[in-house]
């Protein structure tokens, strides 16, 4: 008797863990089905196409003699190719003074719609971001006009204190010029993002500073600030990754000025001329991927300085 | 998978690529994956209008019949197609405009790379033939009919659609080369029009020296320009054995193309002529607001400039035209910017069916007429080139000067061709970049040209040419 229940429970046991596995087996495929549909996009439309690319990168296309394999020879040519190398100067140099204007500008303006409450702010939120919802490419011909010399308000403005209107089309201005348009489109957003982090905040934890004694100053550096840190650096590097890969903006002003735009401006305008321009994929897949090793490296120096206050990723 | 999916799927997966990370960024992103789904729709629109017509901007009505694509951008290109195809009984073109100039090469450019997408039939400029000719993406339509329109072109139209004794496109238009110029301004400062670069340039100084308005323009997005007036000089920029392509000989740092590059570079030093792109809507504001006193332009000129809103109003019949200033007044050189052809591309399924419709196509003296009278066109078919209605026409932007009897006409036949680069897209980006230091001030013109040489000499060597 004994014996016969062991058995049977044993038995059960067994059962259990049959059904069990089943059970997983099942949740295991429904977890398969439904990161499929993902997965086959993921699949298909990024790794697929990254693979092919790097593969392509790895030849050489020649229009007298063909297509040869030079391993890494056209990287080797990207590191050493003037036109490249300016191009990721400048988009160094251009992350490092708009990140900061953007993030510096966008914190304002969310730390002003966040404190201050009255039936304008739902206005002037909206507004803020309005730029963000402008297509990039209409927001840049809207740009365009509005430097324009002939058609623009500068030279009225300019005019006003009898000075002559900057061109900002010019070798000397184009980088502000740029600098001016990627913040317009751009802080709004970085607003609206850093606006929901401050919403987030326990209200009473101010109404607690407040009656210790702390001024409204207090509150926003003390405590809205070191708070959306993790936002902050959120979009630090949303934007360092967007800024190294400068492309809409130049590519469209270009039209008005070929002369000071050339087409390796930045480096994603250069993978796209040499692609699509020059009917050179191979470099352009180079090009490519050299552009994402600098992105990476960039990134994550970002990342390694900013260690101890990183609470996402 | 069969080879076209496979293509096709390279096809896309090269487009996804050539931006690689963009996918991480909104704004990138979305322009790749733009710039993929139109020319993934095109590839696939052309695939289907083989034998249906669905995807054509032109309206088919004689169903039954095979049907050629065709990408082309003449403004009154609707009309022109309705006309081949209402007059034709053996086959129909199926149009599309994909863009204008570089857009329209970009796409064809891909799709020459993919080996599938691109027309049957296209519309290029003369001076592109080369480039897409190395890449044996057009087709020799010389046995496909070319004997019974030979007599309908110049020597000098066909030699620029030719590589050697291989015909690689239908000359449709010319753009001889001329100055246009503001009698008002010319009449306020008392000159006549410079017959030579020198007094062109004693002209514009006396018009400065006078408060009055810049001479010309020296514009870096006008590559063309600066290579027609150099070979004005003499300059032969290009120089190869079509039998032996890969053997090239490249001279663009010459004395001819110094001294031209110098020429402008130093009129635009003094303050003679502005610096300012051509075709941007800031340059045609300052035409019309009688900003510069000419414009060296080509014949289609007049068109694209009442079409920008040029001479109208109170500015009407303000214009008029001159020859080009010579360098040699002596031995009158003249040159063209501009100007396009109807090429077969290797992709066409049907080349013979292909070559009828770049024979027919815009050679009727109905389109022609059209083409002319409305200023879209400087024909280059004799029909429409020799009609007295056509030489003798009072041209309304010029006040009614007979502007093609006087200069286009003649200009047009004393041209003899050029020979044009196989790369030509990166010999224009070279271009650019070097007008564009020479307008700064950071080179002479001199200097600009031999960084032209050895920028587009490296790049022919790393494409395998040998350079002579």
């Amino acid at each position: 008797m004994t014996l016969l229940i062991e058995e049977s429970a044993s038995s059960t046991q067994e059962k259990t863990r049959k059904v069990r596995g089943n059970v997983r087996l099942r949740e295991h495929l429904m977890g398969w089905l439904f990161v499929g549909p993902f997965g086959i996009v993921f699949l298909a439309l990024l790794i697929a196409p990254l693979g092919y690319a790097l593969y392509l990168s790895l030849w050489q296309k020649k229009l007298i003699g063909g297509t040869s394999f030079v391993f890494l020879g056209n990287y080797v040519k990207a590191f050493t190719d003037p036109t490249f190398l300016s191009g990721v100067w400048f988009v160094v140099r251009f992350s490092l003074v708009a990140i900061p204007l953007q993030i510096l500008v966008a914190l304002a303006m969310a730390l002003i719609v966040d404190a201050v409450i009255s039936l304008f702010t739902r206005f002037s939120r909206l507004m803020i971001f309005l730029p963000y919802a402008i297509p990039t490419v209409i927001g840049a011909v809207m740009w365009g006009f509005l430097y324009s010399k002939s058609f623009g308000p500068l030279t009225d403005i300019f005019g006003l204190f009898g000075a002559p209107a900057p061109d900002f089309f010019s070798k000397n201005l184009i980088f502000y010029g740029l600098i001016n348009v990627v913040t317009w489109q751009w802080a709004g957003y970085y607003m609206i993002i850093l606006y929901a982090a401050l919403q987030g905040i326990d209200p009473s934890l101010y109404e607690a500073a407040r009656m210790d004694g702390a001024s409204s100053w207090q509150i926003a550096l003390r405590i809205k600030i070191p708070l959306i840190a993790p936002a902050l650096l959120l979009i630090l590097v949303f934007s360092l990754i967007g800024t190294l890969q400068f492309f809409n903006e130049p590519q469209i002003l270009r039209y008005l000025a070929a002369g000071t735009i050339a087409p390796g401006f930045t480096p994603n305008m250069y993978a796209y001329q040499q692609a699509f321009g020059l009917a050179n994929f191979n470099y352009g897949s180079a090009i490519s991927f050299a552009l994402g090793g600098v992105v990476f490296v960039c990134v994550y120096a970002f990342l390694f300085f900013t260690r101890k206050r990183r609470s996402f990723f | 998978m069969s080879t076209k999916t496979k293509k096709l799927f390279a096809t896309a997966a090269t487009l996804a690529a050539a931006c690689v990370l963009a996918a991480c960024s909104p704004d990138a992103g979305s322009q790749s994956s733009a710039s993929a789904t139109n020319t993934g729709s095109d590839t696939a629109g052309n695939n289907a209008a083989g034998n249906n017509a669905s995807n054509c901007t032109n309206t088919i009505t004689k169903k039954d019949l095979p049907v050629v694509t065709f990408w082309g951008w003449y403004p009154n290109m609707q009309l022109v197609v309705d006309n081949f195809n209402k007059q034709n009984n053996e086959v129909q073109v199926c149009w599309t405009n994909v863009g204008q100039g570089g857009d329209e090469y970009d796409k064809f450019q891909t799709a020459i790379s993919a080996g599938t997408g691109a027309p049957d039939v296209i519309m290029i400029e003369a001076d592109r033939i080369p480039t897409f000719q190395i890449q044996k993406a057009l087709v020799d339509i010389k046995n496909y009919g070319f004997d019974a329109v030979k007599a309908n072109y110049s020597e000098g139209a066909w030699k620029d659609v030719s590589i050697g004794g291989a015909v690689y496109g239908v000359p449709v238009d010319g753009g001889p080369m001329a100055m246009i110029y503001r009698k008002d301004v010319f009449d306020k400062y008392k000159i006549t029009p410079p017959k030579t670069w020198a007094e062109y340039e004693q002209a514009a100084q006396k018009v400065k020296d006078a408060g009055g308005p810049l001479f010309g323009d020296l514009g870096a997005n006008v590559p063309a320009v600066m290579m027609a007036l150099q070979i004005q000089k003499g300059a032969t920029p290009y120089s190869y054995d079509p039998t032996q392509p890969e053997t090239i000989g490249i001279a663009l740092n010459d004395q001819a193309s110094k001294d031209v590059l110098d020429y402008w570079g130093n009129l635009a030093k003094k303050g003679l002529v502005g610096t300012q792109d051509q075709f941007t809507p800031e340059y045609i504001a300052g035409v019309v607001n009688g900003k510069y006193a000419t414009y060296i332009s080509a014949a289609w000129a007049p068109g694209y400039l009442t079409g920008a809103g040029v001479g109208k109003g109170k500015d009407t019949g303000k214009w008029a035209v001159a020859p080009l200033p010579q360098w040699d007044p002596a031995n009158p050189v003249q040159v063209n910017w501009g100007g396009s052809a109807f090429s077969v591309t290797s992709q066409a399924k049907n080349p013979e069916l292909a070559a009828k419709v770049a024979y027919g196509l815009y050679a009727d003296d109905e389109s022609l007429t059209d083409g002319w009278t409305n200023q879209i066109i400087f024909p280059l078919n004799l029909k429409a080139l020799n009609s007295p209605d056509f030489v003798n026409l009072k041209v309304k932007f010029f006040d009614g000067q007979q502007a093609n009897k006087e200069v286009y006409v003649p200009a047009a036949n004393a041209y003899t061709g050029m020979t044009y680069a196989p790369f030509g897209q990166y010999y224009f980006d070279a271009m650019t970049k070097q007008i564009s230091a020479v307008i700064d001030g950071s080179v002479t013109g001199a200097q600009a040209a031999d960084r032209i040489q050895e920028d587009v000499v490296n790049y022919a060597k790393e494409q395998g040419f040998t350079v002579k």
